[in-house]
């Protein structure tokens, strides 16, 4: 019993070690966010601020940056390519798990192979089709390109779909349901924590990119959360307190959901690293 | 009867049509073009690509610089291999479920799910000359060490990587914890009946019970080295010897304007990830894993 409690006291050691670790580099930002001008120069970085309640800095933040727009245009990114990326992602896994046709190997072969393309570089080349298409500078660079290259969502709604009874499809289409009928009225419903897993984990990510916006959407009006953060680094480098409290705004998004969701989250993360 | 099977040959494709058409066109056009434009020596603008056959490959292999930025993946991978490492160890002991392990396991996971620009703003706050980390150091006596975090050529690899443990050891912590939770916890029982100890438990229930994911992280550590980008572009934009080869690619095509040469770069790329995914797969064939 003694030998338990010794574990017990060494792993909580360590733990909590490893905790304050994760949390150190976020506290000198919060400090200096809540420093007025001269606070913020005449006080080092650890000590905390006079005032905890002093949000000015949030202010020239929201207001004078542009994150206002940063919001905006990541809310329509992410909104219409997550209802793209179901839509696409449920409809190529009913194609592959439930119908029988020629040349099946080949398309998820297809999808497969597709995963070993590392994204980024292929930029270079899929710049001009952007181009070519007139999306440059529009959202729907972000949108189509989001949509059109998640193959990891394909995949858990593949597995999860795997385990939906074929006798559901059966005894529909012997009630006389049409393909349409049965992937909408049946399959559609029955993926409802896939689609949560996939809204999750892509929701994140979406939320998270950087390169995509940044290439193809170099308009100012038309800056992400991430990108609009980005362009705070030139202007405002004279006032580190205004970029930190830019940055709490960016990271106050992703806190809330991970507090909210975080069973998910853990359930996500699995799900989408072991494809 | 008949009917009804061509139709079910046909229907498919309905439901393929969009994602098959949206693969093609920006996945596999872009990969063929990349291999078409490599080939040329071309501005990305001009209507006419010079063919120039395999020079852009030449100037690769001739470019020290390339050497240098791969060379720069290591740092990264170094760091791979103590995050793996640090992951595993705190996983084994949160699986023991204890009060709080659910807050630390939350602490730990967090910094994965942030915005990559947050994360490098707040290191580049962090690293500061007379940043908190400076504080830090001092506070715990070793400020003979203090350096220019950012600024050495000598420690800013170390401290990027540093960023990069920082930010992905959450996600090797549920991979693991997952896998741990997954094991039949029959084992563990009986273990405690034969008065196995936790390393015995450690070593062999475990160990083989997270064979699989290990070799996924290892698979994800080697393949996202090479791909390092957004931490060291966000952060130094590349400079200060932090270029890596992912960065050196895209400011080849869309700062200095070489598409050709860029496209050489990608391809170089494309085929050092096939041939580690490959070699990876001989190597792991035997632990039964079976990946991508």
């Amino acid at each position: 019993m003694k030998k338990f409690d010794l574990f017990k006291i060494v792993a909580y050691l360590i733990l909590t070690i490893c905790a304050l670790a994760t949390v150190f580099p976020l506290i000198p930002l919060l400090f200096a966010s809540l420093k007025g001008k001269e606070e913020f120069q005449n006080t080092g970085s650890l000590n905390p601020p006079k005032n905890w309640f002093n949000f000015h800095n949030f202010a020239v933040a929201w207001s004078q940056g542009d994150l206002v727009h940063g919001f905006f245009n990541t809310g329509i990114i992410l909104s219409v390519s997550l209802v793209g990326t179901i839509a696409i992602g449920t409809m190529a896994a009913y194609a592959i798990d439930r119908f029988n046709f020629r040349g099946k190997q080949l398309v998820l072969w297809g999808f497969l192979a597709a995963t070993l393309v590392p994204g980024v570089t292929t930029q270079v080349a899929t710049f001009q089709i952007i181009n070519k298409l007139n999306l440059y500078n529009t959202r729907w660079a972000a949108i189509i390109l989001y949509m059109g290259t998640d193959i990891i969502s394909i995949y858990i709604f593949l597995q999860f779909m795997a385990s939906i009874p074929k006798a559901l499809d059966e005894s529909a289409r012997i009630d006389g349901a049409g393909h349409f009928t049965i992937y909408f009225r049946i399959i559609l419903p029955l993926l409802r924590p896939a689609i949560a897993t996939v809204v999750i984990i892509k929701g994140i990510a979406m939320y998270n990119e950087f390169y995509i916006p940044f290439l193809y959407m170099p308009d100012p009006a038309l800056g992400t959360v991430s990108t609009a953060l980005y362009r705070f680094i030139g202007p405002f480098s004279a006032s580190w307190q205004v970029i930190c409290a830019a940055t709490l705004i960016v990271i106050l998004p992703t806190l809330t959901a991970f507090l909210l969701l975080q069973k998910f989250i853990y359930r996500g993360l699995s799900a989408g690293a072991v494809k | 009867m008949f009917k009804e099977k061509t139709k079910r040959q046909f229907v498919p494709w309905l439901y393929l049509l969009l994602p098959i058409g949206l693969l093609a066109l920006f996945t596999y056009l872009p990969v063929i073009n990349m291999f078409w434009y490599s080939t040329t020596e071309w501005d990305g603008f001009d209507p006419h690509k010079k063919f120039v056959g395999f020079h852009n490959y030449v100037k690769i292999v001739k470019n020290p610089e390339i050497f240098h930025s791969l060379f720069n993946s290591l740092y990264y991978f170094g760091g791979a291999v103590i995050q793996i490492s640090l992951a595993l160890f705190l996983a084994t002991v949160l699986s023991y479920r204890f009060r709080g392990s659910n807050i630390f396991k939350g602490f730990l996971v967090f910094p994965y799910l942030l915005n990559s620009v947050a994360v490098s703003l707040a290191f580049l706050y962090l690293y500061k000359g007379g940043g908190g980390l400076d504080l830090l150091v001092k506070h715990l006596g070793l400020g003979r060490f203090l350096t220019l975090w950012l600024g050495n050529p000598h420690i800013v690899n170390f401290s990027l990587a540093g960023v990069s443990v920082w930010r992905y050891m959450g996600l090797n912590l549920v991979l693991f914890l997952g896998a741990i939770q997954s094991i039949n916890p029959e084992l563990f029982e009986a273990a405690q009946l034969d008065r196995a100890n936790r390393w015995h438990q450690f070593r062999y229930i475990i160990l083989p019970g997270i064979k699989r994911i290990t070799a996924l992280s290892v698979i994800l550590a080697v393949s996202g080295s090479i791909g390092v980008f957004e931490i060291p572009y966000i952060m130094l934009n590349g400079s200060n010897g932090t270029t890596t080869f992912v960065i050196q690619t895209l400011k080849t095509a869309f700062v200095l304007n070489q598409v050709g040469l860029a496209s050489a770069l990608a391809v170089t790329l494309l085929g050092i990830v096939l041939v580690v995914t490959f070699v990876q797969r001989k190597i792991f064939k035997d632990e039964g894993v079976d990946l991508v």
